[in-house]
């Protein structure tokens, strides 16, 4: 492993197997009456949201405490300060506390990439912009291998599952590390969105893309539904709303469309009625709260794996 | 080299411990196990991966002959409670798995291949109290090498094995190295 977590391309497949299996033995430590190790005591982790977010901040912040780390959740919501310059006293800040891991969440891209240049400890991408989120990639990762590959157990990867990416790719860091992840760990990807939704270079990306969504669906064992970003729509993408989730939506009578034992997820959060109806999100078929449950063991796999052993010699910076 | 005779050097280093006398010291224990524990009653058997498992699973089994009960058996990984994490980088965890029937009030024994310096030993009784309250606690080890840090002592030891501290004892089982026999070598051992 790395010392950063920063892409989901900084993983080999071991690396990422590895991180797997982790998170598959320390998945039993929920149904212990004390859910909590010892492993992390005496380190500490900051939490540094730049951006909203309610599931990512609280799971990691469950994940630390589960493995004893102290956390110190620094929200800079509102900061008036040029973005560059902000980041950088925040990060002389974090070394003065001696934080060992800093958890990054921000809207530009390539913020958590700089972070990783200024402080000592490990830096965790938890979102920057609409780069790369590689632990809800890991997490997701997790999620198809638990419930499609259950029998298979440690060691193995994703070969030969089909997914398709729905949606809103273009703004979508999770897509983006979803991608590069599955395809490392044998999974074929297939990217399903309306041309603009679709970044430039992506024939470059290692997946397949299609404009139709229904002669995708029923080929895939995994339909992962993307939130249309409104909030980083600068131009008009489609023509309403309605008529993206006529083309794009996953309603019931497309999830019929699916071989019986394809599973349905969704990184959150959800606009029911847009790219999910609220009944595909409320199926047996969907794998949305499990996602949520599997995002705490998986971070504390990640938390474990770059913290958990020596410190990584330091780079010369 | 104690009671089984001369050992026997090998291309790994020197056999003290070969199949046949591997599974008499299991019979040998789990008797001792039925003795102390009168019967095996209300027995746990908790195995140290890696190779404190497959021993776990064979004392179970040859207490299930001897005395006609199925003993629960399973493992109990000790990584996360280690107090030597920070000397290596983080390692790959091993499996926790607990009989349905839990721990609370049980009897457990602790199966492990070699007793060292006792720090894993202190890691899983760390590990026990996170998952239940035993009645009482005991190990059991094929091989005592000596050497001791901490104030730990076994309760069944299949062979005492004087050491120096720097050879390497090497316990090598079927169902994880494909043939039964424990090995004594100078620093490195068998590559």
């Amino acid at each position: 492993m790395k010392r950063h977590l920063i892409s989901a391309a900084d993983l080999s497949r071991g690396d990422a197997l590895l991180i797997l299996d982790t998170a598959e033995e320390l998945a039993s430590l929920a149904d212990r009456p004390i859910k909590k190790l010892p492993t992390l005591r005496g380190r500490t982790v900051v939490n540094l949201f730049f951006e909203d977010s309610t599931r990512t901040r609280i799971s990691f912040e469950a994940a630390a405490k589960r493995l004893s780390a102290d956390v110190i959740n620094f929200s800079a919501k509102g900061s008036s300060v040029a973005k560059g310059e902000s980041l950088k006293d925040t990060a002389l800040t974090l070394e003065a506390m001696g934080a060992d891991a800093v958890v990054i969440r921000h809207s530009a891209s390539g913020a958590a990439h700089r972070l990783a240049g200024w402080v000592r400890g490990s830096v965790v991408n938890a979102g920057d912009g609409t780069h790369e989120h590689p632990t809800q990639a890991l997490l997701d990762a997790f999620t198809i291998r638990r419930r499609l590959r259950a029998t298979a157990g440690r060691g193995s990867g994703l070969d030969g599952i089909r997914v398709t990416i729905v949606g809103d790719v273009l703004h979508s860091r999770v897509a983006r590390s979803n991608v590069l992840l599955l395809s490392i760990l044998g999974a074929e990807v297939t990217l399903a969105a309306p041309p603009t939704l679709l970044p430039l270079a992506v024939d470059t990306w290692p997946c397949a893309v299609s404009y139709d969504l229904d002669t995708e669906l029923p080929k895939s064992d995994v339909v992962m539904m993307l939130r249309v970003q409104q909030e980083r729509m600068t131009a008009a993408y489609f023509p309403s709303v309605r008529e993206y989730s006529r083309r794009y939506g996953l309603d019931a009578a497309r999830m019929a469309r699916l071989p019986d034992h394809a599973i349905v997820m969704h990184p959150g959060p959800m606009n029911r009625g847009v790219e999910i109806a609220a009944e595909v999100a409320d199926s047996a078929r969907s794998m949305i709260v499990e996602q949520v449950a599997n995002g705490v063991t998986t971070r504390m796999a990640v938390l474990y794996l770059l913290l958990g052993g020596t410190e990584f010699p330091a780079v010369a910076s | 080299m104690g009671a089984y005779g001369r050992p026997v050097a090998g291309r790994d280093g020197l056999a003290v411990l070969d199949a046949d006398e591997i599974r008499r010291a299991l019979t040998r224990i789990a008797h001792e196990i039925l003795e102390r524990t009168h019967g095996g009653d209300e027995l746990v058997l908790l195995g140290i991966p890696t190779r404190g498992v497959p021993l776990a699973r064979r004392l179970a089994a040859r207490i299930g002959e001897f005395e006609g009960l199925e003993v629960p058996c399973g493992s109990l990984d000790v990584t996360m409670h280690r107090d030597d994490l920070r000397l290596r980088p983080a390692r790959a965890l091993g499996r926790t798995d607990l009989p349905r029937s839990g721990v609370d009030g049980k009897t457990v024994v602790l199966v492990d291949d070699v007793l060292y310096s006792g720090r894993t030993v202190r890691a899983a009784l760390d590990a026990l109290t996170d998952l239940g309250r035993p009645r009482a606690v005991q190990l059991a080890v094929l091989v005592d090498r000596g050497h001791r840090e901490l104030p730990i002592r076994a309760d069944y030891v299949g062979k005492n094995l004087p050491t120096s501290q720097r050879e390497v004892v090497h316990v090598l089982l079927a169902e994880v190295d494909a043939r039964d026999t424990v090995m004594i070598s100078d620093e490195g051992g068998p590559s």
